[in-house]
């Protein structure tokens, strides 16, 4: 069975600067990306701010033109669509942003901004309204006579809630959720966190999953995929990342998310030094700069290492094979 | 122990509807203990960053801090302070970081300029020895680089390095307290943990008591050694780390737990909190958790006091009287 999407070499590089005759600087925001998601999966796109993964998220929406690379929805090529067949196509595949704040115009009633893609996508006649915006709130757990309220009158997760239901509404099969519930509190980032499993059984939706809290993406995606200045670096299935990461990145990430636990005496990796810049991004691996694998040589400096399978997961890692695992590495 | 701040029976209030007021700081208390810290946990609208507001008289208009609340630095009453008394207590016995370090660093400043305006403020010392220290403060907080950095601008760094510029700043007064509001929240994770090695690193060397305000309980676990729950602008639970992680009692505390998703041990749906925190205006009477409690009963509807659960453990809740009843482990 043919992938739901396929992402090929994608590239999307940004000019920056170059205003008062400084020359521009090229931003490598994404740097050859590459992978599949299946109908009704999960795939979360890990990584730190800055590493490109909502530039993915956004380019394969074309939100954003790509610099290079190619990407099939159901074997169509979206970057070659005209604009009826990408309209057609954006039915298809939604998006929630992390900030349900700006995402919703202030001035547009809830019921209004749900019903908004059903108008221009003509899949409801103007008295068939009112009852379709009434069970999609239901569906995402909010009472039908919010549709007459306005935003500001809603807390963050209602707020989020809303932007499922508006995504929801054209009945798509894809959705980007761009750190869906970074910017909630936990008791109500638990509540998101299920209400987009449950939508996803009982829709059969697919995800990109795009976050950078491990434990959060364990919730809800079977694969993982991580991201470090532009460029995947490690990807497999949840449970093989989560136990035998082969990318040191990986390992790294893992051993710095705070485990609500005082007695499990987690080694802690702390990575030396900032993510360096992807207008400039380091030459060979672009991880050598803080890597603290015990092999690391001048080969990692010159050359990049290309993804290869190890173990259960592809990793681009020059010595994936003695990557250390978190219980292996030293007290801190 | 040494306690340095006592905190008692702190309320703030709000002018509300009609002429009324209400208080998202509602009679809390809690102190300080040298060398220690102390973690106060609490989601959004729980009135913990104004907890901390209030320590230093920071509190925005039109709020105010209500007549009964006490705040005792050493042999000091900080609530009857002003002007300049205020100010010498403000920088130089408690310092303060913020969550967000590029709204509090000044933009068009060197961070030698910032670092250096608070040891003038409190130290008669000449431009050299400012400077100085100001180096050495930025040794202490691990930036490399740290002659080349004095004349950077907050732009030129990134998060982390602006978080231990502002670390740097509250440092450097060398204040005996030190108030960490969301210190990492901004950061990514593996700047995170290099952040929080350093405030540890900094409180067992300078014998600082640190305060950390957060909403991550992942945070506390490894860092703290008394963890304060907030719910609704008052403290519903409180204990050593170590007893609250192994026997979070108060329901909500309870919630709080089965909220969080785990990176390791068996995958499981995670249960929610049903409902939302009610906003300060409109908390409900009685106990405040009680419309969103699996585990209320009757005597919810009486406001409980903080109850004795176990060893230096207490909590807001009246299962603490009714052990048939209680879930906690």
């Amino acid at each position: 069975m043919t992938p739901l999407l396929q992402v090929r070499d994608l590239v999307k590089h940004y000019k920056a600067g170059g205003l008062f005759g400084r020359s521009a600087t090229v931003v490598r925001a994404v740097d050859g990306v590459s992978f599949e998601v299946a109908r009704g999966e999960t795939l979360a796109l890990v990584g730190e701010s800055g590493c490109g993964k909502s530039s993915v998220g956004r380019t394969i929406l074309r939100l954003q033109e790509p610099t290079s690379g190619q990407a099939l929805y159901e074997g169509a090529d979206i970057f070659s669509l005209d604009r009826t067949a990408l309209r057609q196509l954006r039915r298809r595949m939604q998006i929630i942003f992390q900030d349900p704040y700006s995402s919703l115009n202030p001035r547009m009633s809830v019921g209004a901004a749900i019903a908004e893609g059903l108008e221009i996508h003509r899949l409801a006649t103007r008295s068939e309204m009112p009852g379709r915006v009434a069970a999609l709130l239901e569906e995402v757990g909010l009472d039908p006579s919010y549709a007459k309220r306005y935003p500001h009158e809603f807390s963050g997760g209602q707020r989020q809630r809303i932007g499922i239901a508006r995504a929801l509404a054209v009945q798509p099969s894809f959705i980007v959720c761009d750190e869906p519930v970074s910017a909630l509190d936990v008791s109500v980032q638990a509540q998101v966190l299920n209400l987009l499993s449950d939508l996803q059984s009982q829709r059969g939706l697919s995800y990109l999953f795009i976050a950078h809290d491990l434990a959060v993406v364990r919730q809800i995606a079977r694969r993982i995929a991580v991201m470090y200045l532009g460029r995947l670096v490690e990807e497999g299935p949840t449970e093989q990342i989560l136990s035998d990461a082969r990318h040191p990145y990986t390992v790294a990430l893992l051993s710095a998310v705070p485990e609500p636990d005082p007695t499990a005496r987690r080694n802690r990796i702390v990575l030396s030094g900032d993510l360096p810049s992807p207008s400039n991004p380091p030459p060979g691996c672009p991880f050598h700069t803080r890597c603290f694998h015990p092999l690391k040589s001048a080969r990692c400096t010159t050359e990049v290492p290309p993804l290869r399978s190890v173990g259960g997961t592809v990793a681009a890692c020059h010595y994936a094979e003695s990557t250390p695992r978190v219980s292996e590495m030293s007290v801190a | 122990m040494t306690t340095v701040l006592e905190v008692s029976n702190l309320r703030v209030s709000f002018p509300g509807a009609n002429h009324t007021r209400f208080s998202p700081v509602d009679g809390v208390s809690f102190s300080l203990e040298r060398g220690k810290t102390l973690a106060l946990v609490g989601e959004s609208g729980s009135g913990k960053s104004l907890t901390s507001l209030a320590l230093l008289q920071l509190i925005p208009d039109p709020g105010r801090i209500e007549a009964g609340s006490s705040i005792r630095l050493g042999e000091t009453d900080v609530l009857a302070l002003k002007g300049e008394a205020l100010r010498r207590i403000r920088g130089r016995r408690i310092g303060m970081i913020f969550q967000d370090p590029m709204t509090s660093l000044n933009p068009v400043f060197t961070v030698e300029a910032q670092i250096t305006e608070g040891i003038h403020a409190h130290f008669k010392v000449s431009r050299a020895e400012a400077r100085d220290r100001a180096l050495r403060l930025l040794q202490e907080v691990g930036i490399p680089d740290p002659a080349e950095r004095l004349k950077a601008y907050p732009h030129q760094l990134s998060g982390g390095m602006r978080q231990r510029v502002m670390i740097a700043i509250a440092l450097s007064a060398e204040p005996e307290i030190l108030v960490a509001d969301e210190p990492t929240t901004a950061l990514d994770v593996t700047v995170q943990a290099q952040i929080l090695e350093v405030l540890d690193d900094l409180r067992s060397r300078r014998g600082m008591a640190v305060l950390l305000i957060t909403h991550d309980l992942g945070i506390v676990a490894g860092r703290a050694d008394r963890v304060a729950v907030m719910y609704a602008g008052q403290i519903v639970e409180e204990a050593p780390t170590s007893a609250l992680f192994a026997n979070p009692s108060h329901p909500y505390t309870q919630g709080l737990f089965a909220s969080v998703p785990r990176i390791s041990g068996p995958l499981r749906r995670l249960t929610p909190i049903r409902g939302t925190v009610p906003a300060p205006a409109a908390w409900p009477s009685g106990c405040r958790f009680r419309p969103r409690c699996p585990q209320a009963f009757d005597r919810s509807e009486i406001e409980p006091p903080l109850l004795s659960v176990g060893p230096d453990h207490r909590m807001r809740c009246w299962l603490a009287e009714e052990p048939g009843k209680s879930t906690a482990r």
